[in-house]
């Protein structure tokens, strides 16, 4: 179970019926009341979570009933069995990530932990004067940290632009490196715009002046395969449960290089050699930066998701992702009065909008009457939306199980939250 | 159009979101205190003008937001012009419980005016959409803590 390879050069056939007859949660109904049917649930809010496959939950299950037992600490067999299920996770995440090295992968609660462990570990070498170069994109998760440590020790934050269409500014990118600059914090994919940035060329761009660069995959990694290796990032983040797995559980990865210079970023058990009150050491990455008792039932969980979109084809997720994107985006733009904030080409499957004199918390309320699960707010990205003068937006999120059927029905909606508001 | 929608967008609530009354900054208003909703990025400016018998003048408001929270802005500024600080007081806590409380649960404020109360009943639909409450709360929220002399409220 551990050698599914992923099948690039032939992709299956993409059956999505028998992809969502895979999630429990998709059958369900909404909304029902005294008599009446409830609406098919329409779910497009994966950009903020995804639904779990019966597999991830299976697994979990399966684990908690016959293997379970904590790791790292125990001669009994099941405490060996649950190290190596969950070491093998840690092997099939390099693997996923084509991460040169297992060592470079350190499992944290989720993507905002992983970012906050680089902040406050790496950046204990930063002091005043030293810069730190984020984008006007970033979610809160990738901005918040950073300003922590401005607050902490005086480093000073750059700002990347993006265009009307939500591109990424790369000649502003490119004036802001310099000599003071000793991170880049970019997002790999827009939580709100859908935007793909050249993380390759971003990454390429920063170590010409020995800069390290971290990216933010969080949306990323679900929607098309990542390799860090092609890439040359430094640090990488995402989270479980955007990738169809269990929340409590993100990952890091790190140069195993720049890891090994890094201070711990919390103190426990299982991340010391040795302990004395005259002075403790600590082990090498990535235990150093894993104290206390891991998610380990959740690392499960992620093991079993990555093997499900594996298996369905990350290739293939990709393109039928793209398919629904490009009808919805057909099918919204030609509502009238309806604006699709960020249309940067080759974006993934996140279309986020507003409708002129409609609040976007009222198309979500009117929606939901119609099964549809839309995101509406700032999406923890408040600089964006001020950058694009809006004061919060509708998305609407595509998974791997959506369907165009489903996309007709988010139009049908929209359209009835224009009449119903009379605009 | 389904019932459950026409009971929290009532009419009133529509045009009030429409066309909100007392949109605009009272130059002579004496307090004012921000409201915002971190989850939807609403931001409302509640102005008061209190006179020196702590009676509210004027009450007036700025600020963006969704169809509720703009109707409630407006509607909260028409009802406690002319109140004292205790009455503007007891008719916040008494919508409170409207938007929140089962009926048997509400609780005794003090005397509030029964005509504005009946005014602001098109609000209770929130109590069927939990996520809506803060929406509805949220000028008021302001508007008490401007009456307090706080500058910041959050209906979080």
């Amino acid at each position: 179970m551990d050698q599914i390879t992923p099948t690039l050069d032939t992709p299956p056939a993409y059956d999505v019926d028998r992809v969502r007859a895979d999630f429990p949660i998709l059958t369900r109904t909404v909304h029902a009341r005294k008599g009446k049917p409830g609406k098919p649930l329409v779910y497009l809010d994966t950009g903020a979570s995804a639904q779990k496959p019966r597999a991830v939950i299976d697994a979990m299950k399966t684990f908690m009933e016959e293997d379970y037992a904590n790791i790292h600490r125990g001669v009994h067999v099941l405490s060996q069995r649950a190290t190596d299920a969950f070491e093998n996770v840690r092997t099939k995440v390099a693997r996923f990530l084509n991460a040169p090295s297992r060592e470079g992968i350190v499992f944290t609660r989720n993507a905002t932990e992983s970012i906050n462990l680089v902040a406050a570990s790496y950046g204990q070498r930063l002091g005043p004067g030293d810069e730190i170069v984020l984008s006007v994109m970033e979610h809160h998760a990738n901005i918040v940290p950073w300003q922590l440590l401005q607050m902490q020790r005086g480093v000073d934050i750059k700002v990347v632009p993006v265009d009307a269409d939500g591109v990424l500014d790369l000649d502003a990118y490119r004036r802001l490196l310099g000599p003071k600059v000793k991170l880049v914090a970019l997002t790999h994919c827009s939580n709100v715009l859908g935007t793909v940035t050249p993380v390759k060329e971003i990454a390429r761009l920063a170590h010409e002046h020995g800069i390290p660069v971290l990216f933010d995959g969080s949306q990323a990694v679900v929607h098309g395969p990542v390799d860090v290796a092609d890439i040359d990032a430094d640090f990488y983040v995402f989270t479980a449960h955007k990738l169809y797995g269990p929340t409590g559980l993100g990952v890091l990865w790190g140069k195993p290089e720049i890891l090994k210079t890094m201070p711990p970023y919390q103190g426990g058990g299982d991340m010391i050699q040795s302990v004395s009150f005259k002075g403790t050491t600590f082990k090498e990455p990535p235990m150093r930066f894993e104290p206390g008792t891991p998610p380990i039932v959740e690392a499960i969980g992620l093991g079993a998701a990555i093997d499900y979109v594996e298996g369905l084809g990350r290739a293939a997720i990709a393109a039928h992702e793209h398919d629904l994107l490009t009808y919805a985006t057909q099918k919204l733009a030609a509502i009238e009065g309806l604006r699709i904030i960020g249309t940067a080409p080759g974006k993934a499957g996140i279309l986020s909008f507003v409708i002129d004199g409609i609040h976007p918390h009222d198309i979500g309320t009117v929606v939901d009457q119609y099964g549809v699960a839309l995101r509406v707010g700032q999406h923890c990205a408040e600089p964006l939306m001020e950058h694009f003068g809006v004061g919060s937006t509708a998305r609407a999120s595509f998974g791997l199980y959506n369907t165009r059927a489903e996309v007709d029905v988010l139009a049908e909606s929209v359209q009835a939250v224009k009449e119903f508001f009379g605009s | 159009m389904m019932d459950e929608l026409r009971e929290l967008y009532q009419e009133v609530i529509l045009d009030h979101g429409k066309n909100p009354r007392n949109l605009r900054h009272p130059p002579d208003a004496n307090r004012e205190a921000r409201g915002e909703n971190p989850m939807c990025g609403d931001k409302f400016t509640v102005y008061v003008k209190l006179n020196g018998d702590g009676v509210i003048e004027d009450c007036a408001f700025e600020g963006r937001g969704c169809a509720i929270s703009t109707a409630s802005a407006s509607m909260m500024t028409e009802v406690v012009k002319g109140k004292t600080e205790q009455e503007a007081h007891a008719l916040f806590e008494t919508f409170h419980d409207l938007c929140t409380k089962d009926e048997h649960e509400h609780c005794d404020h003090g005397p509030v005016d029964e005509e504005a109360m009946e005014k602001l009943m098109v609000l209770s639909g929130v109590r069927q959409f939990p996520v809506r409450v803060k929406c509805a709360t949220l000028a008021w929220h302001a508007m008490q803590a401007a009456i307090d002399g706080q500058d910041k409220a959050s209906s979080e």
